[in-house]
């Protein structure tokens, strides 16, 4: 039996929302309650909130270019559903495993009926076709047990972008139940492989937090590896071995269209982008040697910030953009490294057995994802000073780790061994206990998370 | 065909003996690279049988071999490294407009990115010594594959030793 607890949960800010999905009010239902349910992402009881989450009804079911909205609000329902349970942190039981509701329900939630059930939230919405030709989706938590609104968020979207409602709605109900930041409203640029080990197609794809709406970028007829969203969602940069050349390029979402980020005849990996968006981080090798430069993402002269011999690679910002964590085999084999972001002041931080690899600094500044190569490769965490070493994963190649939005959960690649290996992305959250794997439509690697879309 | 059988068998016991005590790579049963039908001595059936003299075919028929291979996360080159290397530049020397790409590759059992630099180093290794020999560096460029293009495709030591390599390869 769960062991529901009940603390202070202070009010959770949702950030603004911006154009695509414009915040709109709903309708008041009663005052809003200090108190309620909450969940700690740290939790490894596995004591799990069981919340319904009945589809949503409409006030009149209206065909739409998604369509009905009869039909749309089963959908979401269902993303909910999908996201809460991939947290790791909720048992939703969505539309066919609880009752169907009335669209007059949905704010006067019958509360007797539903603590005859086990459900301890409920999540109830609507979806609504407006005159402009786009949706309103409604989006209210409730404490089951104490009959109490805990939130409620409304969302106005096209109806293609109805997956983007279900997320945020997801988001609202996550922030407001764990008093985390919302994560799911987000996007993945991974490198999706086809073909043989021996001659694998590799191609820049994207795709939303839960492998929604796939889309190739690149054709595969070059090798494209590494890459990382634009803060603002408009660029990416990645590694791509066009004309069989290593070298950076930022292709821009909207023009379609991609540029060098410098020239040069030398070989460049690794690209990384500011929190700000204004400066690149790349690795280039000279004469076999492979230090960090940056450049501004515009273009203009490269700056080199490390110049050890031996390979420095890699490179991630805090999220203050004052510090960079990067690797480096400087002391003999690879390990975790800080340098301010001019290049000054570098030091080793990682000091366990074995070695430390591709370092990512969680947009909460709190801690260090890495690679740990000791045989087997492993997910691991650090603090920035080098602290609290904590292995996450463990199977027989784990690597290249990037963090969600909030910084709570981590993504990576998981590779198989032989000639039938593949590799996959798969997702793991800070207690290691909830792992899963992301469906995509083809195997994948280089998993980098945008952050919450604007 | 029962000669190139035979060709394979005396090359899989040979793999099997330097897999004992060497630290280079076995020539295990896999193919040897190159050309798949190699001309043969007094064929003279067709002149498109020999290879074009200063072709890739060419190179590949001359050199002792077209790649070298290195210890694990190492990237110097050692004696039987220069043998190899001492071949492919008297051929080099030979047709001395002909340009080379140095391809440096790792095994799978480095990360991504480290491995694109490695790659990168172990072909560079291999240039410097040409360059050593008297090759002009500017006829070789390089180019790291980091551990994306494997050779061999078991994970095992022997398929990490052939995938531990710099292959040079005529810019044609």
């Amino acid at each position: 039996m769960t062991t529901l607890k009940r603390t202070l949960v202070s009010l959770f800010a949702i950030a603004a929302a911006g154009p695509v999905a414009a915040q709109v009010t709903p309708p008041p239902v009663g005052a809003q309650p200090s108190e309620g349910l909450s969940v700690d992402v740290t939790d490894e009881s596995g004591d799990d909130l069981i919340i319904a989450v009945p589809a949503l009804p409409t006030p009149q079911s209206i065909g739409t270019p998604a369509g009905s909205t009869d039909a749309l609000g089963r959908q979401v329902a269902d993303v909910i559903v999908a996201d809460l349970r991939n947290s790791g942190l909720f048992r939703p039981k969505g539309p066919g495993a609880v009752r169907d509701i009335q669209f007059p329900e949905v704010t006067a939630p019958q509360f007797p009926y539903w603590r005859g059930s086990d459900a301890q939230a409920l999540v109830q919405g609507f979806v609504r076709a407006n005159a402009d030709g786009k949706l309103t989706v409604g989006c209210y938590l409730y404490d089951v047990a104490l009959g109490s609104e805990l939130t409620r968020k409304g969302f106005e979207v096209a109806p293609g972008d109805w997956r983007r409602a279900a997320h945020k709605c997801a988001d609202a109900i996550y922030a407001r139940l764990s008093g985390e930041s919302p994560f799911f409203d987000s996007r993945i640029a991974y490198i999706a492989e086809t073909g043989p080990k021996g001659n694998r197609r590799k191609q820049l794809a994207l795709m939303d937090s839960d492998g929604a709406n796939h889309r190739f970028i690149t054709n595969g007829q070059s090798i494209a590896l590494t890459p990382r969203f634009s803060p603002d969602y408009k660029q990416i940069v990645y590694l791509s071995y066009l004309n069989n050349r290593p070298r950076i390029f930022i292709y821009d979402l909207g023009a379609g269209t991609q540029r060098l980020v410098t020239e040069g005849q030398n070989s460049m990996f690794a690209p990384r982008f500011s929190p700000d968006g204004r400066t690149i981080l790349y690795s280039m090798a000279v004469n076999g040697n492979t230090d960090i430069y940056s450049i501004p993402a515009t273009g203009g002269t490269p700056r080199r910030l490390t110049n050890a011999p031996g390979i420095d690679i890699g490179g991630s910002f805090s999220p203050d953009g004052s510090k960079i964590v990067f690797e480096s085999d400087r002391s003999g084999g690879q390990q975790i490294y800080v340098m301010n972001a001019d290049g000054s002041d570098q030091r080793r931080i990682s000091f366990g057995g074995g070695r430390h690899a591709t370092p990512e600094w969680s947009p909460r500044g709190d801690l260090i994802a890495f690679t740990k190569i000791a045989g087997n490769f492993r997910i691991g965490v650090m603090s920035p000073s080098g602290d609290g070493e904590r292995l996450l994963t463990n199977s027989w190649q784990d690597e290249a780790p990037t963090w969600s939005p909030n910084g709570r959960v981590i993504q990576f690649f998981r590779s198989t061994q032989g000639r039938s290996g593949t590799s996959s992305v798969w997702q793991v959250d800070l207690t290691g206990r909830n792992e899963r794997k992301i469906p995509t439509p083809v195997n994948g690697s280089d998993p980098a998370w945008g952050p919450l879309l604007p | 065909m029962a000669r190139l059988g035979t060709k394979f068998a005396l090359a899989a016991s040979l793999a099997l003996m330097a897999a004992a005590c060497a630290k280079k790579p076995p020539a295990d049963a896999g193919p040897p690279p190159g050309p798949a039908e190699p001309a043969q001595p007094g064929d003279t059936s067709g002149v498109t049988d020999a290879p074009v003299p200063g072709s890739q075919a060419d190179f590949l028929a001359k050199v002792s071999s077209d790649r070298v291979f290195f210890d694990l996360d190492q990237f110097d080159i050692d004696a039987e490294d220069r043998a190899t290397l001492d071949s492919q530049a008297a051929w080099l020397k030979q047709y001395p407009r002909v340009r080379v790409t140095i391809e440096g590759h790792a095994d799978e059992r480095g990360t991504r990115e480290y491995n694109l630099a490695l790659g990168e180093r172990r072909a560079n290794s291999a240039k410097n010594y040409l360059a050593t020999l008297g090759i002009d560096a500017s006829r070789i460029s390089t180019i790291s594959y980091g551990k994306e293009r494997p050779d061999a495709l078991g994970s095992d030591e022997a398929s990490w030793a052939r995938n531990r390599r710099a292959v040079t390869v005529t810019v044609q």
